[in-house]
């Protein structure tokens, strides 16, 4: 039926010289699960449905008595009307009677109260659960999303962790807010008005329920159809939104570089791929509808003329007659609606696969069953025989061995990928070991539970992410129990005090305002702050001042000094100027200690790779 | 010039019939199908009052009268005009389908097409997701709008007044019935609407703030995790998902109340109709038949009635929506071509009393009275504190921002006299945050340069020390960026100064390109662009005095505006500002130590 020549050159990419831009990648790992499940909901997704569904049970066993209630009053209706033709009318033209009629009357009128309380108890109802199961989902993807560790979200990327909680869990509200009542209404009606066709007349009901087999196989048609252009629409809007918004967001580069024609020449092409699946979508519904209303037309003909015949003859009422082609016409109206919310299922249901597959990664970090206690922290730092790999083969770490005594402050210096991060990420657990240990105070800290943890060892780094919220809040971030006065003073102690009260509001400044946009340094001050008023024993930097420049850097400088002063620290820098507060250096290169000393020795030594490093250093100074 | 920043992105512009009416060329092409979709609609419309009347012949006639004459030939007219009814319905969503997507499309590529010559300063104000939200979410309201809700409120209204006269005309006591319950479901729907478009924008808002949530939870998570606070991050998620909660389980109570009221009031009709109608037909006034019609016909109404406020906030919201597009329509770029080309380029910038203002803050001038004079072949680095205005100095050499007051100019002719895509083509900018798109990463490089050889991107690509996008998985077929294999900073930075110097400029910008990089591959990229800038012209943006050592002068720029040029020794030695900025403190450090 439809022109499936349109998808053909869709599907394929890269092949034309347009499509060419675009470049090869890996199948994003969410767009083959959506692949998959287009059709129907995968394993994964139906446990979680069940899982979710479960406190609910006699929840939604009400709810079916209610929603059999309404229908039967619904339908009640027309069977009604239908006797108030038949035996209603009679009685009046034969003697003024009016009662028969009144009291069918009012059986319409009771049952029209009942439909309604029914049906407002039945939205509300499931509104509830719904919006329960919705909130549900929320908390539990959050927290587990906390709960997973740095090493998944290195590979899932924020991105993704977003859309999973705003476009996949919109999905399935959209699902709840108006596929749910549809999909119920439109079975409950379609069995209920096939029963009492049946039940009011057989023969007649047998011919309306012809229809089935056609509107079965049209039904179907449409759902595997639209399964299909849904996917591909699915990804044509992709393209769409992405070349969208990396043009805009990125079109310094594209006017300085004089991208528009070529820009618009993609844009056109991926709007218009956009439009073809589009096309493709909407003319499957233009097929679907009318097929619906032609079959019902048919039918209602066919029932006329059958129906009409057997009047004639007197086998039935005009009542019966009236009856049938208010039914019919119930029983086609929700069909037509199922072509509108099916998307909406398709959707939803992708979403929960994906959200199933989220939830059930296991965190690469387990809590100890049994968390030893840690009374009081030292701070002393041991690695032990500790080997580690991102990938299994090529470790980064082979056997390293470092112990950093309590209050020691120990630079870590090296090319790039010789391990230093890796190092810094072992020691805050971000990651565990694949051999050997790492011990705090002598504690394996696999042994420790994750707030002992937290509590005891924080990192900064050079992303020094600020949430939205005061400058207060973002310092207090770091202890969120701390007073307004404690706050301050954290501040005062890293000398950030003058500039926060310079901001329009003090420390209630909003940082996410334009008012309140912070350089850079100061966004690094703010996040020692927060460090600071954490009050850690051991303190993990990793490049934290590599992205200032120099005049912060030496403010951050600095603060440093204040903020290291009695507990341990490990520095990790490619600049040499912050390892100048070092007691102790440590040379690595491709996972191993190479050179270890104090600043002072390592460059009196004169020879090696620190010394050489530092004299490099002074160069470019001068 | 007020206007080239454009309207404030966060708030709704008037809207209002008008703008929907200036968009009117967009139908204008298609005229016909309008056409078409408007006569299927009303011929539907027609059918649907045929069937019940046919229905109504078939019972008064053959059945009431046992007359088999006309029953099979009155079934027959029901079942052609059913057919019928279909075909229109097909044609009318036929045709519908490609005029909707059509208009769409082509307002959606202007859009694009308008948004791409608006400048940095319009661009700089508005994020790309609030310009995504015009591209997608209204443009879907205003195809909605005209290929369905304007044919259904033609066609709704007309259906509406005829089946009402035909009731009247049939039994008017019960006409009288229907057209006044017509009335008060419009005007309820409408009030329902209007609040639930109220609700809905609030459950919006909390959804949005949830999202913001969600946002932190994910960017910020190291930072907490390293300070160990998922709980405190988690409770406040579920404070403000338990708030969304309750603001959705008001929407539901109020949509449940809306579509409960809908369902009722026809079957209300019913009970008057049923009772009204039956004692008209004991009594004589009215046939069987035509109580049937009646009530088939009545039942007919309740989607055109009830779907007038559904269609009218449809109309609403594409009016606003409609507005919202004007509004970036009606920006006209601030930055416009000139007409004249340097034929024989040589290079020579100068910057000539220039000031530089935003143009959301007139008053604060971020540059005053710059003057440089840049030789050709020469390069000069800027160096400044945060915020003196570096970038915006190198940004006014392409005019991706116009100077205020003053001129730049090359080669003695003044920049906004230069044909746009000429000037740009003369001057190149490795930008400090380098943008990546997702796409190939040739495409990436020979973004300035579609016609680069193999031979070019090669020594590109050793210039800036990127080699490494060859030993990528397709080579530079693979695609990076966002969408696409992930880059290090420092390979990003690599990339867009390799884009940079394939663009073979007279002008060469490069801003703090470096920073990202290690110290040795620093040495390395310097060493190269040494031999690149001998004969280009070169403005370079310097944090770091090795990067200063590319230039041969230097320019220190001071809360806007230009103090001191010269020797970067002399400025050493000199200029007590200079040295602050350049030197570590760790230098004065180790020499205070050695004393």
């Amino acid at each position: 039926m439809n022109q499936p020549a349109d998808r053909a050159d869709i599907g394929t990419e890269a092949d034309t010289d347009v499509r060419r831009w675009r470049g090869v990648a890996e199948v994003d790992a969410d767009e083959a699960a959506e692949r998959m499940t287009a059709g129907g909901l995968g394993g994964g997704s139906r446990r979680l449905l069940r899982e979710l569904l479960a406190p609910y049970r006699r929840a939604i066993q009400a709810l079916v008595l209610i929603v059999v209630v309404e229908n039967a009053a619904r339908l009640s209706i027309p069977y009604l009307v239908k006797e108030g033709i038949d035996t209603g009318i009679p009685p009046i033209q034969e003697s003024g009677d009016l009662d028969p009629l009144l009291l069918i009357v009012g059986a319409v009128l009771v049952a029209t109260l009942v439909q309604a309380v029914s049906r407002n108890l039945f939205l509300v109802r499931s509104g509830r659960i719904g919006q329960d199961v919705l909130f549900e989902v929320r908390r539990r993807v959050f927290r587990h999303f906390q709960a997973l560790s740095p090493a998944f979200h290195d590979g899932y990327t924020s991105g993704r962790v977003i859309s999973r909680q705003t476009s996949d869990v919109d999905a399935i509200y959209e699902m709840l807010e108006t596929g749910f009542d549809g999909l119920v209404t439109a079975a409950l009606t379609l069995v209920g008005t096939a029963g009492i066709l049946v039940l009011l007349d057989v023969k007649l009901g047998l011919v309306a329920l012809l229809c089935g087999p056609f509107l079965a196989w049209l039904t179907n048609w449409f759902r595997k159809e639209s399964a299909r252009s849904y996917q591909v629409t699915r990804e044509k809007v992709a393209l769409v939104i992405v070349h969208f918004v990396e043009s805009m967001g990125g079109i310094r580069a594209v006017q300085a570089f004089r991208r528009e024609s070529r820009n618009q020449e993609i844009f056109d092409d991926v709007n218009d791929q956009y439009r073809a699946a589009n096309l493709v979508a909407f003319r499957l519904v233009a097929w679907f509808m009318p097929g619906i209303r032609l079959i019902g037309n048919i039918t209602i003909a066919l029932v006329l003329l059958y129906g009409g015949y057997r009047a004639y003859q007197g086998e039935v009422t005009i009542g019966v007659l009236a009856a049938f082609l208010l039914y019919l016409r119930q029983f086609f109206e929700p069909m037509m609606e199922i072509s509108q919310f099916y998307n909406t299922f398709q959707s939803a249901s992708a979403a929960l696969d994906k959200l199933a597959g989220v939830l059930d990664q296991e965190p690469g970090v387990p809590e100890p069953e049994r968390p030893r206690d840690l009374p009081q922290a030292r701070g002393e730092v041991r690695f032990e025989h500790v080997g580690f790999a991102y990938v299994e083969g090529r470790p980064v770490l082979p056997d390293l061995h470092l112990t950093v005594p309590a209050g020691q402050t120990l630079a870590l210096v090296g090319t790039t990928g010789a391990g230093k991060t890796t190092l810094a990420k072992l020691a805050t657990r971000f990651y565990d070991p694949t051999s050997g240990r790492v011990l705090l105070d002598g504690v394996d800290l696999r042994e420790l539970a994750s707030d002992t943890l937290r509590d005891r060892v924080v990192m900064v780094t050079q992303e020094n992410y600020l949430f939205s919220g005061t400058v207060a809040d973002n310092i207090r971030f770091g202890r969120p129990t701390a007073t307004l006065e404690e706050v301050v003073a954290a501040a005062g102690a890293l000398g950030a005090d003058d500039f926060i009260r310079a901001l329009p509001d003090g420390y209630d400044t909003d940082v996410s305002n334009r008012g309140g946009r912070l350089s850079a340094g100061q966004r690094q001050l703010v996040a020692f702050a927060r460090a600071f008023l954490a009050d850690p024993a051991v303190l993990i930097l990793d490049e934290a001042t590599s992205s200032l420049d120099v005049p912060s850097e030496r403010l951050v400088q600095r603060a440093l000094r204040t903020v290291l002063a009695g507990r341990t620290a490990v520095i990790i820098a490619h600049r040499l100027s912050t390892v100048e507060i070092a007691d102790r250096v440590v040379v690595m290169e491709h996972g191993r200690i190479v050179e270890d000393g104090s600043p002072e020795e390592l460059v009196a030594a004169g020879s090696g790779r620190f010394s050489d490093l530092h004299r490099a250093w002074l160069d470019s100074l001068a | 010039m007020p206007d080239s920043a454009g309207p404030a992105p966060d708030q709704d512009p008037p809207a209002g019939v008008h703008s929907l009416w200036r968009l009117r060329g967009y139908l204008r092409p298609h005229a016909l199908s309008m056409t078409i979709m408007l006569l299927a609609s009303l011929g539907g419309v027609g059918l649907s009052i045929a069937i019940p009347l046919v229905t109504k012949a078939l019972i008064d006639g053959p059945v009431t009268h046992h007359e088999s004459r006309g029953l099979i030939g009155l079934g027959l007219l029901a079942l052609a005009l059913g057919v019928l009814e279909a075909v229109l319905i097909w044609w009318r969503r036929w045709v519908q389908s490609a005029t909707v997507l059509d208009l769409e499309t082509a307002l959606r590529g202007d859009l694009y097409d308008h948004l791409q010559q608006l400048p940095m300063s319009f661009h700089s104000r508005w994020q790309s997701g609030q310009l995504l939200s015009r591209a997608t979410t209204d443009l879907s309201a205003i195809r909605r709008f005209s290929g369905f809700g304007l044919i259904f409120l033609i066609t709704n209204v007309l259906q509406l007044t005829i089946v009402t006269v035909v009731l009247l005309e049939m039994y008017w006591p019960l006409g009288l019935v229907v057209a006044a319950t017509a009335a008060p479901i419009v005007w309820l729907s409408m009030r329902f609407e209007r609040s639930y478009v109220l609700i809905s924008r609030r459950v919006q808002d909390e959804q949005g703030d949830l999202a913001t949530l969600a946002e932190e939870g994910a960017v910020g998570i190291r930072v907490i995790k390293s300070f160990g606070r998922s709980e405190h991050v988690s409770a406040q998620y579920e404070a403000a998902a338990r708030s969304l909660h309750a603001t959705s389980m008001d929407k539901v109570r109020l949509s449940a109340k809306f579509w409960t009221f809908l369902e009722v009031i026809p079957n209300l009709a019913v009970v008057v109709v049923l009772l009204l109608g039956a004692i008209g037909v004991g009594k004589g006034y009215l046939t069987p038949g035509e109580l049937v019609a009646f009530i088939t016909l009545m039942l007919s109404l309740v989607w055109p009635i009830a779907s007038l406020g559904v269609i009218l906030a449809m109309a609403q919201e594409a009016m606003t929506a409609a507005a919202r597009i004007l509004e970036i329509f009606d920006t006209t770029p601030a930055i416009v071509t000139g007409t004249r080309e340097i034929e024989r380029p040589r290079g020579h910038v100068r910057f000539e009393h220039v000031d530089f203002a935003f143009p959301d803050a007139p008053d604060e001038l971020v540059l005053h009275d710059v003057n440089l004079d840049i030789a050709p072949g020469e390069t000069v680095a800027l160096v400044g504190a945060t915020g003196s205005g570096k970038t915006i100095l190198t940004a006014l050499v392409p005019r991706l921002y116009d100077v205020t007051a003053g001129r730049v100019t090359i080669d003695g002719v003044d920049v906004r006299e230069l044909r746009l895509r000429h000037l740009r083509q003369l001057v190149a900018t490795a930008f400090e945050e380098p943008t990546l798109f997702s796409m190939s990463a040739r495409e990436n490089l020979t973004l300035g340069r579609a016609d680069a050889t193999e031979e070019e991107i090669h020594s590109a690509l050793e210039v800036s020390q990127a080699g490494f996008a060859r030993d990528l998985p397709w080579a530079l077929d693979t695609r990076i960026g966002e969408q696409g294999m992930a880059l290090s900073g420092g390979q990003r930075q690599r990339l867009a100064l390799a884009r940079a110097v394939l663009a073979h400029p007279t002008v060469l910008v490069l801003d703090d390109t470096l920073s990202a990089l290690d110290v040795h591959t620093e040495r390395l990229v310097e060493e190269a662009l040494r031999r690149v800038l001998a004969d280009t012209t070169g403005l370079v943006v310097a944090h770091r005095a090795s990067t200063v050592l590319l230039a041969d002068r230097v320019a220190l720029i001071q809360d806007g505006t230009i103090t001191h040029v010269g020797d970067h020794r002399e400025l050493l030695a000199t200029v007590p500002a200079y040295r602050e900025l350049l030197a570590a403190e760790a230098l004065d450090d180790t020499e205070g130590g050695a004393a």
